[in-house]
């Protein structure tokens, strides 16, 4: 149950994920196990999923995607999606999937620095 | 589509039935799409709308089974990949519903149907209640 699908390197205090190759349901579901955990278990403050590596990517990933940013940020973390490729945005905006309230970059370097974006906001917002 | 004719080549046919096969759908459609020259975001279109078919099966179609048939197509000068997805199961009762954004009686998020639809050049989906699904979709080469 709690073995792990996808190998996570941690980059100061953000956590990245590169998921590769092609993936089922099953597969799809264990990876967000996985990483909601990771959150937990590290305290990172961040987390980059890369899915530049992801040739499909169909409403039951892009659904999953979403979960997972979610309750990254239940955690109290940051989450963001990397490296979509463009073939794979421009099906998604055609299959319809709603991804517009994630925060998306084009590479993991502009993503860590979304994050840090992010993160700034926090920090403000608490104040308020 | 009248004018489309199937190769001499025998397509290929195989069961879904396991959540396995959804990668298999994944890789034939990919290799069609490949064979016949589409380009990579029409390719990623047609692979996206045969995970969703198939995917579709495996939650709805009786025994969560059907089948999947993947040829190429000719059009006058233009080439095609056309997949056949069957199965079963107890139809669908309304399919304007069923093909309409965010219809879903599972939860999902009711994209699958009408989101494969555009993504394809053409889909055709028949179905009688008690006598299974077929939808066919074609994706041509620009």
């Amino acid at each position: 149950m709690t073995e792990d699908v996808v190998p996570v390197m941690r980059i100061g205090d953000t956590l990245l994920v590169a998921l590769q190759g092609d993936l089922d349901d099953t597969t799809v579901m264990a990876i967000e196990e996985q990483l909601t955990r990771e959150i937990a278990d590290t305290s990172a403050s961040g987390m980059l999923i890369d899915v530049s590596r992801l040739g499909v990517v169909d409403t039951f990933i892009a659904r999953v995607l979403a979960r997972i940013v979610a309750m990254v940020r239940l955690l109290g973390a940051q989450a963001a999606v990397v490296g979509i490729q463009p073939a794979v945005a421009i099906t998604l905006v055609e299959l319809g999937v709603p991804m517009g309230h994630l925060d998306t970059a084009l590479n993991a370097e502009q993503g860590l620095a979304l994050l840090e974006r992010l993160r700034r906001n926090d920090t403000g917002a608490g104040w308020l | 589509m009248t004018t489309q004719a199937a190769t001499h080549r025998e397509p290929d046919v195989f069961a879904i039935a396991h959540e396995a096969d959804l990668i298999r759908v994944r890789k034939v459609l990919r290799a069609e799409a490949e064979a016949v020259g589409l380009n990579l975001v029409d390719a990623t279109k047609l692979i996206t709308a045969g995970s969703e078919l198939a995917r579709n099966i495996l939650n709805y179609a009786t025994g969560r089974r059907g089948r999947i048939s993947v040829e190429q197509v000719y059009r006058s000068d233009r080439r095609g990949v056309r997949a056949t997805f069957s199965d079963d199961g107890p139809g669908i009762e309304d399919i304007d519903a069923a093909l309409t954004d965010g219809f879903s009686t599972r939860g999902s998020l009711g994209l699958g149907l009408p989101g494969a639809r555009r993504l394809v050049d053409d889909m055709t989906l028949t179905s009688d209640a008690g006598s299974g699904t077929t939808v066919v979709i074609v994706k041509w080469q620009r």
